[in-house]
């Protein structure tokens, strides 16, 4: 808090934080105001009389049911959950294993390999996704769920494995030493000291993993082509834009709905998660 | 019954020789302390007694067992780490728990064994606590407790008290000692405070530089010093040194120096007699001066400039110059002295310590 005269605190606090709320906040109040507003509001132009961008006084559930009966949107969203929820286990697995033996475990080049792994994760995906094209064709993945579920870990077990192992570290090494002089194996110090203790970092890493792959829009694109094997992002995007026509009802309909999910995944774990990105362990 | 007893063990942390050849007994029911400053090897002897260092070389046994290959787990020691280690996630029944689960006790036994050593620790009230709604003092309490209920063959104490505040420190230490009397189990415990490793210390290991100095009880370590280290470290205020020469003087041994010249009693004398002409270090305690008075010997006296006066109550530490050293004495509270008096003090000469210049042991 900003200590001093009324209009200190206006300038220095109220206003920027006013300001940085409402740049933050605007796109999900006109993606929910356009969601419900007629087609015959959409489409006026802006110098007519009645023109009322902000607001809307015949709300309507027209584009919300386009959506479900004229698309396969119900389809996109499980298929988006399904995709998700799969290639992020698959990547906490293997992440959490991964940061704990590079964190803790002391075996030559390991400092080597962690930056490895990190380099993997800053290759673009806009250039990974033509070898991976070529392997998805010669494993016959193509046009499946799979294709996406085991070519997302590409990118999110590189980015578990460096949050993990991040959070690892800043365990306390006395908490396991002390479980192995108490009776445990390095195994069971770990299944029953060090993973109990990190569940927030692992949570943080499992939301940003499952956000991660339910927006993730290219690789999607590129593996996907049968309307009923899209995801969400694609879905909305290819369905809903033919030509250069917007429907942008449904389109806004679309994305409401589809980040619904993450934000209650959010909402549900969001003190966790902040204390897993802060790294706070309490002895 | 419990000995551990370590033969030439070192340690090397790639190109750092941290502990060498470190031999020592440490007996049945034995509580012994490792003091010395940071980074003396105090602390990776004691993890290299616990399995949680690689040895480099040498050899340690637990009774007659060389543990050097065995795992921590199978050592049957338990340790109190100085940030308390308790897992944050458990209760703290849970946390002293812990270590019978892993050894699968039985379920009454492992409520046995708690409530057995919460009462001893006064740690009843706390059993369904998490370890963040406790005091340090707790905390360090449900460690003790953790360690007590594995019934261990050797108790291992990483400076379990540093993390406490003054006051709590000294009730700790008093409760350690108590706790160690009852269990009477073989400790060994590692410190860089000199005071408890004399009050809790049934013997003490000064080490420096990964070398061990000394190995004695408190008393011995306090009274006859192997070096000027020991000396220096032991006790507090500190030992007062001066550099000197020594002289022949009409027959019998001096120690001289500029504004001092002191001479050296019976046994010393005989000692110091064979080096007469070198350079040496005398060494007299803080306690062991006073303000001189008639029956004092001309010899055992020397002028002083005194240049701070620390009145602590039932002491007054006197900084004074003496020729070209400063020195530190401890006299009567009731001696009325200010800044920058000049006093006539006199030194205990039974009480009086030489050490070699160059090789720093006792002479």
């Amino acid at each position: 808090m900003i200590e001093g005269a009324l209009w200190r605190r206006w300038i220095f606090y109220n206003i920027p934080l006013i300001l940085f709320v409402f740049v933050l906040l605007f796109p999900f109040y006109w993606m929910i105001v356009t969601t419900f507003r007629p087609d015959g509001e959409l489409y006026r132009p802006w110098n007519a009389v009645n023109y009322m961008p902000f607001w809307t006084n015949n709300p309507t559930l027209e584009h919300i049911l386009y959506l479900f009966e004229e698309t396969r949107f119900a389809r996109w969203m499980f298929n988006t959950m399904f995709i998700a929820l799969v290639s992020t286990v698959i990547s906490l697995f293997c992440g959490v294993l991964a940061g704990y033996a590079l964190a803790r475990l002391n075996f030559p080049y390991a400092g080597g390999l962690g930056t490895a792994i990190f380099i993997t994760y800053l290759v673009p995906q806009t250039l990974l996704f033509i070898p991976l094209a070529e392997i998805i064709r010669n494993f016959r993945l193509g046009d499946s769920p799979w294709a996406l579920i085991l070519t997302y870990p590409t990118f999110l077990i590189p980015f578990c494995t460096w949050l993990m192992m991040g959070y690892f570290k800043a365990i306390p090494k006395e908490l396991e030493e002390c479980a192995r002089i108490d009776g445990a194996s390095r195994w069971k110090a770990m299944v029953y000291i060090i993973i109990p203790v990190a569940v927030p970092g692992i949570l943080s890493s499992g939301i940003i993993a499952f956000t991660l792959s339910w927006n993730e829009f290219i690789y999607a694109l590129v593996f996907l082509s049968s309307p009923e094997q899209k995801t969400v992002p694609v879905g909305v995007t290819s369905e809903l834009i033919r030509g250069d026509v917007f429907f942008w009802g449904p389109l806004m309909a679309g994305a409401l709905l589809g980040s619904i999910p993450v934000a209650i995944v959010y909402s549900f774990f969001v003190e966790h998660y902040v204390s897993g990105l802060t790294g706070s362990v309490k002895g | 019954m419990a000995e551990v007893s370590l033969h030439k063990l070192n340690k090397k942390f790639d190109t750092t020789h941290v502990v060498k050849d470190v031999d020592l007994k440490i007996r049945d029911k034995e509580f012994m302390v490792f003091v010395g400053p940071s980074g003396c090897g105090k602390t990776t002897t004691l993890r290299m007694i616990a399995g949680l260092e690689a040895i480099t070389s040498g050899e340690i046994r637990i009774d007659d067992t060389v543990v050097n290959e065995i795992p921590p787990m199978d050592r049957d020691i338990a340790m109190v780490f100085q940030n308390y280690a308790l897992y944050p996630h458990m209760s703290v029944a849970g946390n002293m728990a812990f270590g019978l689960k892993m050894r699968k006790f039985e379920k009454a036994e492992i409520e046995k064994r708690i409530n057995n050593a919460a009462s001893i620790l006064g740690i009843e009230g706390l059993l369904q606590r998490k370890p963040r709604q406790l005091s340090g003092g707790q905390r360090q309490r449900v460690a003790l407790g953790r360690a007590i209920v594995r019934d261990p063959k050797v108790f291992l104490f990483d400076e379990p008290l540093s993390n406490l505040d003054a006051k709590l420190r000294v009730q700790m230490r008093v409760e350690l000692k108590k706790l160690h009397e009852r269990l009477a189990v073989t400790s060994v415990y590692v410190t860089h405070d000199q005071v408890e490793a004399m009050t809790l210390g049934d013997r003490v290991v000064v080490m420096k530089d990964g070398w061990v100095q000394q190995v004695g009880e408190p008393l011995e370590l306090y009274n006859t010093p192997a070096n000027r280290f020991v000396a220096g470290f032991i006790g507090s205020p500190a030992m007062n040194f001066a550099d000197v020469t020594l002289v022949e003087n009409g027959g019998s041994p001096v120690a001289e120096a500029p504004g001092l010249r002191i001479g050296l009693p019976g046994e010393l004398a005989t000692r110091a007699r064979a080096k007469t002409g070198r350079k040496a270090t005398l060494g007299i305690r803080p306690e062991d001066i006073h303000i001189a008075t008639a029956a004092d010997a001309p010899e055992h006296c020397f002028d002083a400039d005194v240049e701070v006066v620390e009145q602590l109550g039932s002491e007054i530490l006197l900084d004074m110059r003496v020729g070209a050293a400063l020195m530190v004495a401890s006299v009567e509270p009731t001696l009325r002295v200010r800044a920058h008096d000049k006093l006539k003090l006199a030194l205990k000469p039974g009480r009086l310590h030489l050490f070699d210049a160059e090789t720093e042991a006792a002479i």
